[in-house]
């Protein structure tokens, strides 16, 4: 076969891979439409309403980029541990030990200048996302406990420590002294407050953090040696164990990056909010409002690819932006855009089903016109993978 | 005096224990007979969630408990046949779309109360059914015979399960399907079938623990359950899959949950502490994981879909 049909088949494998997801997404939407109608909204005028907020001008673009920062963080860490065929569902958990070790550390530590401040707080919210990835990791690769379950506890875990320290030891003493006792952190240091980019726009330095993140994971899976031991023990263990990668050590690995992405995302989500405390509501997704579960969403959507992740997140951001305004214009209750995430979820990854069944029609095709092409197409394992 | 107090407390304390695990037995009952079949389904929460919404409206309309059971059971069950299209036919990664089911479920229950309900208005309890000679007994009576019919229906469902899974066809079906696919197939069971039952049957108790949650609490709230139906998952890892080791591990939570809110109520530990207290089931399963991942194997086939000639 000719290189040039060897591109053009590459070509329409992509286009297959891109456009099948895509139907996924329209066909939940369309049922977010048929939803809009049922609450009595005309579903025309709310998807309007939701794009023109979030993308219509300056101010709605930058409440979308800064909405879509921890999705972004979490998607790109899910990349890399869906990638290398572990499952991390703890993105809640350890976006909120993240953050809740980088606000300690913002009470406890001096007052420092910003430029050490800044980069302090979120090292350590990176460091303590990764810990609480590395966990179910260990648990995983030394006592086979399935990581979906340990995350999940883990969650749990983590929700609970935070409630115990927003209530106690950390909550604000001026809380305590008024009575209301609403479970959050004082006013933490003006230097740990991130600088916004842009004159009069509320977009601040996380997401510039963020996009940085997005290409550092293309780089640490694509271009580094690291990478290609996550990626080979993703596709298959046994052939990894065969070729020598420690595939024990990798696994750690993965879910510790995973995790410390969700740390990075809890400890922007603090110290870029606009009270600049560390707040929740008790509940389980007070303070993540839950960007640890919708950071898969991004991910899935993006092909677990992290650079694909940032328009993805730019629209899932968008989404809840929108969700907002939607709320305000036609009373719609934005817990409208976590159900249609849900479906969207579901969608996308039956969808693989119908990707996989276009795909080998393909390859039949192409292996009665040529015993040899077969191969070219090279069916994408990434999805089928990922559980054992 | 003293002891009276005692007694009155540690009895108050068992009963509510017993209540407070209701919910979470009859979800992972549910769960751990997916789970047999093959079937891994992280969405419990988001079933529960819309169970106890659809339950919560309907005794609110029509003050009605056997209807707001009956649609909570209803609901949980078209949520079952939901997730087996898209796990069976459509082979979708259980465990990611799972947490499609869980936000779905988050997002529509919400939604709803929003759009319907509005400010949370409480509903009437179930009743509380009490047997002759049973319930006088002191002590025992009070523990284990002053409770609502769910709760009872919830127990003897272990029974029932433990039976129907070890000793009829259709048990040996699920267990045979949850090991082996292929061989099953072979042998003519429908894989298909079974599994959509599994979990038709196993979201309608789902939909029930919802439904009983939000009855006996009377009220309707965003989160309701607050990742209760996570825990419940866990707890059919706890139990290592069998109907027995399930009611253990829901006894150890609701009992742990009770202990925990009756500290609170007597001012032994300070609110905040009692935060930190509602993390140890978490890591009791978390280390009960480990012991479990160890010494039972889970069934062999789940998680993967079954693909015939492959």
């Amino acid at each position: 076969m000719s290189p040039e049909v060897n591109r053009v088949n590459h070509f329409k494998a992509n286009l297959i891979r891109i456009v099948i997801p895509a139907c996924a997404v329209v066909s939940a939407l369309l049922l977010g439409a048929v939803m809009l109608g049922t609450l009595g909204a005309n579903p025309l005028s709310g998807y309007v309403t939701m794009f023109s907020a979030a993308f219509g001008n300056l101010e709605g673009l930058a409440n979308t980029a800064v909405k879509s920062i921890p999705l972004l963080l979490v998607g790109i860490g899910i990349c890399i541990a869906f990638r290398s065929s572990v499952i991390n569902i703890g993105g809640e958990g350890q976006m909120v030990v993240g953050a809740l070790l980088a606000s300690v550390t913002a009470l406890a530590a001096p007052d420092l200048p910003s430029v050490v401040f800044i980069p302090l707080v979120l090292t350590v919210g990176f460091a303590g996302g990764a810990v609480w990835g590395a966990i179910p990791g260990a648990l995983k690769a030394y006592f086979n406990v399935s990581e979906i379950l340990s995350t999940i506890m883990l969650n749990i875990v983590a929700v609970q420590i935070m409630n115990f320290m927003l209530r106690g030891p950390m909550i604000d003493p001026e809380e305590v002294a008024r009575g209301t006792r609403i479970p959050q952190t004082a006013r933490l240091p003006e230097n740990t407050d991130l600088p916004m980019l842009l004159d009069g726009l509320r977009v601040h330095l996380g997401f510039l953090i963020a996009l940085l993140a997005a290409v550092a994971v293309w780089v640490l899976l694509w271009r580094t040696a690291l990478g290609f031991r996550l990626r080979s023990v993703g596709l298959s263990r046994d052939a990894a164990r065969y070729a020598g990668i420690p595939v024990k050590r990798s696994i750690i690995t993965a879910l510790a990056f995973s995790g410390a992405m969700a740390g990075l995302a809890g400890a922007i989500l603090v110290f870029g909010s606009e009270s600049h405390r560390m707040v929740t509501d008790g509940s389980s997704t007070g303070f993540t409002g839950s960007a640890g579960f919708n950071g898969i969403v991004v991910a899935l959507f993006a092909g677990l690819h992290p650079l694909w992740s940032i328009p993805s997140a730019l629209l899932f951001g968008g989404m809840l932006v929108g969700a907002n305004a939607l709320q305000r214009a036609l009373q719609v209750p934005s817990a409208l855009i976590i159900a249609l995430n849900g479906l969207i979820v579901v969608f996308v990854v039956s969808s693989e089903y119908f990707r996989q069944r276009v795909q080998r029609g393909r390859e039949v095709a192409q292996t009665l016109d040529e015993p040899a092409a077969g191969v070219a197409a090279g069916a994408d394992p990434q999805l089928e993978r990922v559980v054992e | 005096m003293n002891d009276f107090w005692t007694a009155t407390i540690l009895v108050a304390t068992v009963a509510s224990g017993i209540r407070l695990a209701t919910p979470f037995l009859l979800a992972s009952l549910g769960e751990a007979l997916g789970q047999r079949s093959g079937v891994l389904n992280l969405g419990v929460d988001g079933v529960m969630l819309l169970g106890a919404f659809g339950a919560y409206y309907a005794v609110l309309k029509t003050n009605n408990l056997l209807l707001g059971v009956a649609v909570g059971v209803l609901l949980g069950a078209l949520l079952g046949l939901f997730y087996a299209f898209i796990t069976v036919n459509l082979r979708a990664q259980q465990g990611i779309s799972g947490i499609g089911i869980y936000l779905f479920g988050l997002g529509m229950s919400d939604l709803l109360f929003q759009k319907l309900v509005g400010t949370p208005r409480p509903i009437m309890p179930f009743a509380i059914v009490r047997f002759p000679v049973l319930s006088d007994i002191p002590v025992i009576g009070e523990m284990f015979f002053d409770h609502s019919l769910i709760v009872y229906v919830a127990f003897l469902l272990v029974p029932l399960f433990t039976f129907i899974i070890n000793r009829t066809t259709y048990g040996m079906n699920v267990r045979a399907i949850g090991e082996n696919p292929e061989a099953a197939d072979s042998l003519g069971v429908s894989v298909g079938r079974v599994r959509y039952s599994a979990l038709i049957i196993g979201n309608s108790l789902a939909g029930l623990a919802g439904a009983a949650l939000a009855i006996e609490l009377g009220i309707f709230q965003q989160n309701l359950t607050n990742a209760m139906g996570f825990i419940a998952i866990a707890l059919v890892y706890f139990g290592a899959w069998r109907p027995i080791g399930v009611m253990a591990g829901s006894l150890v939570f609701g009992l742990v949950a009770s202990i925990v809110l009756q500290c609170k109520t007597l001012g032994i530990i300070p609110r905040s502490a009692s935060d930190l207290a509602a993390m140890a089931p978490a890591v009791i399963t978390v280390l009960a994981l480990v012991v479990v991942a160890n010494r039972f194997r889970q069934p062999a086939a789940l998680t993967k879909p079954y693909i015939r000639g492959q």
